[in-house]
């Protein structure tokens, strides 16, 4: 390699490590406004903000939905399988919405009772058809 | 033994053996995209919570992955331009760029038009991948404006190659984003190290959709590639001999 391109080559390198270093830190440093929303573990932790609006997210309890007759109103539990949250909302829900799945609502903490704005479902990374999940859902219950 | 690398460095060897070479990718890119698009929209089943929403999959997986595919490109022959002042790793750096911001834009949009129905919102300013996602994008734009503002071609590619070099930091930043922090996108379902949370008759289309999307980006490239080359040897013998031989023909 000639002496020219060894110093570019070192320079590419040297820029390249040196933004490197530099946005691992700013992450680091925005770590939690790079959180799309909080676990009710981190809420009872007393990471989530307590007067402010943030984003509560986990999976919705089995059993759990209950809808107020004649509204829109629903109040269901969301869970990290470890700590869980009472959520109240009126609105119209996403398609995914349901016990079991995971979801994620916008809202503020009121005493122990998270009141949502807005509630989004969050669709987990796995597919399959009808008949497989049938199946699993089967095996799974041989197994209790 | 570098000398099959330096010879295909040539702009005059390349474009005649490319030549020869991009039409047959086009042509089996769109095949596989032909059969895939069939394949995965008319006979993988439907998924059991999504029902037929999901097969957006079929063209948003794609698209994303050709993105940061377009970028990996446009980064590495970016730096082998600025190191090696090689003029044809600055024209494929400089083809790649328009075709990689269409592929961002396509996987932007058609995720935004899943997201609506089945999370309930086209766009979440706070989710990392989505943030990141826009952000190549307009990396894509950045590295076209600022190669085109600069009068010295030459100039530009230097300067503007940099501006790649680095970028590819964002890379491994989306792909990770849905690990590193709590995000609405979903995790990986099939680059990761476990088993693909798909299954197999789903998995299948998708999978020639990713390689016949992978193609039709070369081919798109490869295409482009060649009037970048013109372009940029139009004052030598050798192009105005082509022509010369063509209008002779």
């Amino acid at each position: 390699m000639t002496p020219s391109r060894k110093q570019r080559l070192f320079l590419v390198l040297f820029l390249v490590t040196g933004v490197i270093a530099s946005v691992t830190f700013a992450l680091k440093a925005f770590q939690n406004n790079m959180l799309f929303f909080f676990s009710p573990s981190q809420v009872y932790a007393g990471e989530a903000p307590e007067s402010r609006v943030f984003r509560l997210g986990g999976m919705v309890v089995e059993e759990s939905i209950k809808r107020e007759a004649g509204s829109l109103t629903v109040s269901f539990i969301v869970t990290d399988y470890a700590n869980s949250i009472p959520v109240l909302y009126t609105g119209v829900l996403p398609d995914l919405f349901a016990e079991g799945q995971g979801v994620v609502a916008r809202g503020q903490l009121s005493d122990d009772l998270f009141i949502a704005a807005e509630v989004l479902a969050k669709h987990d990374e796995n597919y399959m058809p009808p008949e497989v999940a049938e199946a699993l859902r089967i095996s799974r219950e041989a197994q209790k | 033994m570098f000398n099959w690398f330096y010879r295909l460095g040539s702009p005059p060897h390349f474009y005649k053996l490319n030549r020869v070479i991009y039409p047959w990718i086009g042509l089996i890119s769109i095949l596989l995209i032909i059969i895939g698009s069939i394949w995965g929209l008319a006979f993988a089943p439907s998924d059991y919570l999504q029902g037929d929403g999901f097969r957006m999959i079929y063209v948003h997986v794609p698209s994303a992955y050709v993105s940061m595919l377009a970028y990996i490109v446009l980064a590495i022959s970016a730096g082998i331009g600025f190191i090696w002042r090689m003029k044809l790793a600055h024209a494929v750096a400089v083809s790649a760029a328009p075709f990689g911001a269409s592929f961002t834009l396509l996987a932007l949009i058609t995720g935004s038009l899943w997201g609506k129905p089945m999370w309930g919102t086209y766009w979440e300013w706070g989710d990392a991948r989505l943030l990141f996602e826009l952000l190549l994008f307009f990396m894509f734009l950045g590295y076209i404006l600022l190669h085109s503002s600069f009068e010295d071609p030459n100039r530009g590619d230097r300067v503007s190659s940099i501006l790649a070099v680095v970028g590819i930091i964002n890379i491994p930043i989306i792909h990770y984003s849905v690990e590193w922090w709590n995000t609405l996108h979903q995790g990986p379902t099939i680059s990761k190290l476990d088993a693909p949370s798909i299954t197999i008759d789903m998995l299948l289309p998708l999978l020639v959709m990713i390689f016949g999307f992978t193609l039709f980006f070369f081919f798109l490239l490869l295409f482009r590639l060649q009037t970048e080359i013109l372009i940029r040897s139009s004052n030598t013998q050798w192009v105005k001999s082509l022509f010369m031989d063509n209008a002779n023909d």
